[in-house]
C-alpha cells in the first residue's frame, strides 16, 4: 500500500532516476531563490571596479567596500533605520497590544465600528494617501507640528498597523477568562491585570507581530523618502540610490550598503522563523 | 403581570450581568485602551485620505486653493501618460500575480513533504520575501547589466543565447521588472498553497489510489479544487499590491526608457513630488484606489460565481 504524504507522492519516488532529478530540481529552487543574495555577499567582499562585476566565486577577498562606505556615510543611514525601526516597532507592539486587550476582552459599543476601521486601514495601500500624507506631516492637524525631516515624521505613521492589532486580538481572545476574573477578584487593577496576565500569556504573538513589525518598518520606503528630503535624515534603503557610482570601488559601496540593509531583515527571519510562518498563514487566511 | 416579575426577580438572581455603571466604565476603559491605535489611524490614514479626496477637485497652491471640479479627474483621463501609465501597472500586476501564483503552486507541489531536508529548501527559497525591496532592486538592476558581461546574460551566453538588453530597452524593460517581482512573489504563493496542501484530506488521495487514479487525475480532481479558495486570497492580495507597484519601478527604471515602465505610483510620485501639481497628483491616487477597490469587488464576485 503506497502512503500519500504529498499531491505528487514523490516522496514515495526512490530509484537513481527519480533521485536525480528530484535533486536537480531541489537544487535548482535553491539556486534561484538564493542566488542574487549569495551574489551580493559574496561581491560585496571582492573587488568591484567594474558595474557589471557581480559574482558567485570570491576573489580578491577585501573590506575595502565597506571602508569606503564609512565616507559614503552609509553607516550614518543605517542608524538612522535602526533609529526608526527601534522605536517605530516599539511604539507599533504597544499600540497593538492595547488596542488588541480592549477588542478581545472587553464588550462595548461602537466595536464593529472599531473592527471595520481596522479592516479599512488594511484595505487602504499607504501609496495612495502618499501625497496628502506629506502635507498632513508637514503641518499636522490641530496641534500644528511639522514632522518633515524628523525621527517623528518615520516612526509615527508606522505606529498602528492593522495586521498586528488584528492578529494580537485573535490570540489575545484565546486566554481563559477565570483567569481574569479570579485577578479581578483579589483587587487587581486593568493595567495590573494588563501586563501581569494577559501580556506574559501572549509572548508567543508577540514574536508573531514582532517580526512582523520589523520587517514591515525595515521596508519602509515611500514614507522616509517623503519624510527625509535632507540626506542627514535618510534610511538606508532609500539611500541606496545615491550610492550607485563612486571612483574609488566603482559599484563596492552599492554591494556593502545593500548587503547591511538586507542583513536585519534576513537574520530576523531567520531567527523567529516559526513565527513569521505562524503570522503569514494567519494572515494570509483571514486575509 | 406575572412576566415582569419573573424578568425582575431574573434580574437580581444573575451575577452574570453587571450594574450599569460597571459597564460604563468597561466601556471607557476599552476605548482608553483603543486610543492611542485610533489617533495614530486617524491622523495618519483618515485625515490624509480625506485630505487627497479634497485636493483632487482642487488646483493647490500656496494662497488659498481653487474649485476646478472634476477638471483634474479629466486631465488623468486624457493625458496620454496617465493612460499608458494605468495600462503598464495593470500589465505589471497581471503578470506578475499570474507568474507568482503558477510558479508558487509548482514549486509547493514539488517540494510537499514532512522531509527535514524539504524543510530547508523551503526555508532558503523563502528568503526572497523578507529582503528589503530596494536593495534587492539594486541587486537585480545590477544583475540586468545589458552588456554582454552583465550577470544574466553571462548565465545566457552559457546556453548560447543572445545577450538581451533587459532595463535598458523599451521593449523589455517592463518584462524584466515582472521578472524581479515575479522572483520576489513566488516563494510568498508557495509558502501559502503549501499551507493549504496541508489542509488536503489524506484519505482522498488514498481513495483514488485504490480507484486507480493517476497522479494527474489526483491532482486536478482533489487537490487543485482544495486549493481554489487559497488561489482566490492569494489572487486578490497579488493584484492589489501589484497595482500600487512603487519601489521595484522607482529604483530599477523610474519610469524609463522613454516612458515604457511608468507606472501609476512613478507617475503620481513625480506629479506630487517633482512637479508640485498636488491637485493632479491627489486625484491619480484617488484613482488607483477606484481600480484597487474594482479589483478586490471583481474578483469577489468571480470567486462566488465559480463557487455556485
Amino acid at each position: 500500500m503506497m502512503r500519500f504524504d504529498s499531491a505528487l507522492g514523490l516522496e514515495s519516488r526512490r530509484g537513481p532516476l527519480a533521485t536525480t532529478l528530484k535533486v536537480l530540481v531541489y537544487a535548482f529552487m535553491v539556486i534561484i531563490f538564493t542566488g542574487p543574495l549569495v551574489g551580493l555577499l559574496v561581491s560585496a567582499f571582492s573587488k568591484t571596479l567594474d558595474p557589471t562585476r557581480f559574482t558567485l566565486w570570491p576573489d580578491d577577498f577585501t573590506l575595502e567596500n565597506f571602508v569606503q562606505a564609512g565616507n559614503k556615510n552609509v553607516y550614518h543611514y543605517l542608524f538612522n533605520s535602526f533609529v526608526v525601526v527601534g522605536f517605530g516597532l516599539l511604539l507599533q507592539m504597544l499600540v497593538s497590544v492595547f488596542a488588541a486587550y480592549a477588542l478581545a476582552r472587553k464588550k462595548f459599543r461602537g466595536m464593529a465600528f472599531v473592527m471595520l476601521i481596522m479592516l479599512a486601514t488594511m484595505m487602504l495601500p499607504e501609496e495612495i494617501i502618499a501625497i496628502p500624507l506629506s502635507l498632513v506631516l508637514a503641518d499636522m492637524p490641530i496641534i500644528h507640528a511639522d514632522l518633515i525631516g524628523t525621527y517623528a515624521g518615520m516612526i509615527l505613521p508606522v505606529g498602528a498597523w492593522g495586521f498586528s492589532i488584528l492578529v494580537m486580538t485573535e490570540f489575545m481572545k484565546e486566554v481563559p477568562v477565570e483567569l481574569e476574573e479570579a485577578a479581578r477578584i483579589d483587587g487587581a487593577g486593568e493595567l495590573r491585570i494588563f501586563f501581569g496576565i494577559i501580556l506574559p500569556l501572549c509572548r508567543p504573538a508577540l514574536g508573531v507581530i514582532g517580526v512582523f513589525g520589523f520587517t514591515m518598518i525595515w521596508d519602509q520606503y515611500l514614507l522616509p523618502l517623503i519624510v527625509a528630503p535632507e540626506s542627514s535624515m535618510w534610511t538606508l534603503p532609500i539611500a541606496l540610490r545615491s550610492l550607485r557610482s563612486d571612483e574609488e570601488v566603482g559599484i563596492g559601496v552599492l554591494l556593502a550598503a545593500s548587503l547591511l540593509a538586507l542583513l536585519p531583515s534576513i537574520i530576523a527571519f531567520l531567527a523567529f522563523q516559526r513565527q513569521f510562518m505562524r503570522g503569514l498563514t494567519s494572515g494570509a487566511i483571514k486575509g | 403581570m406575572t412576566p415582569t416579575l419573573t424578568q425582575a426577580r431574573s434580574r437580581t438572581e444573575t451575577p452574570r450581568r453587571r450594574p450599569k455603571r460597571m459597564r460604563r466604565r468597561g466601556t471607557l476603559i476599552a476605548w482608553a485602551f483603543l486610543s492611542p491605535a485610533l489617533l495614530l489611524f486617524l491622523f495618519f490614514k483618515f485625515i490624509p485620505m480625506f485630505e487627497g479626496l479634497r485636493m483632487s477637485f482642487f488646483e493647490v497652491r500656496y494662497v488659498g486653493d481653487r474649485w476646478v471640479g472634476l477638471d483634474n479627474y479629466a486631465t488623468i483621463m486624457t493625458d496620454d501618460a496617465f493612460v499608458s501609465a494605468i495600462w503598464h501597472s495593470i500589465v505589471l500586476a497581471l503578470g506578475t500575480t499570474a507568474g507568482s501564483l503558477v510558479l508558487g503552486l509548482l514549486f509547493a507541489l514539488l517540494i510537499e513533504g514532512p522531509a527535514r531536508y524539504l524543510w530547508f529548501i523551503r526555508t532558503a527559497a523563502f528568503l526572497p520575501v523578507v529582503t528589503t525591496m530596494a536593495a534587492v532592486a539594486e541587486v537585480w538592476r545590477i544583475m540586468y547589466h545589458p552588456a554582454d558581461s552583465g550577470m544574466i546574460n553571462t548565465i545566457l551566453g552559457w546556453i548560447s543565447l543572445d545577450p538581451q538588453p533587459f532595463l535598458a530597452s523599451e521593449h523589455s524593460s517592463l518584462l524584466s521588472i515582472m521578472g524581479m517581482s515575479i522572483w520576489r512573489g513566488t516563494p510568498y504563493d508557495m509558502m501559502i498553497f503549501l499551507a493549504g496542501l496541508v489542509g488536503v484530506d489524506r484519505t482522498l488521495y488514498e481513495a483514488a489510489a485504490v480507484d486507480g487514479a493517476t497522479t494527474w487525475h489526483r491532482l486536478r480532481h482533489i487537490t487543485l479544487p482544495a486549493l481554489r479558495p487559497v488561489f482566490w486570497i492569494l489572487f486578490t492580495l497579488a493584484a492589489i499590491r501589484g497595482i500600487r507597484v512603487f519601489v521595484e519601478v522607482y529604483v530599477l527604471t523610474n519610469g524609463g526608457p522613454n516612458g515604457s515602465t511608468e507606472v501609476l505610483m512613478t507617475l503620481i510620485y513625480k506629479l506630487g513630488f517633482q512637479k508640485g501639481d498636488l491637485g493632479t497628483a491627489s486625484a491619480g491616487g484617488i484613482v488607483l484606489f477606484a481600480v484597487t477597490l474594482l479589483l478586490t469587488v471583481l474578483t469577489q464576485v468571480m470567486r462566488r460565481r465559480q463557487n455556485a
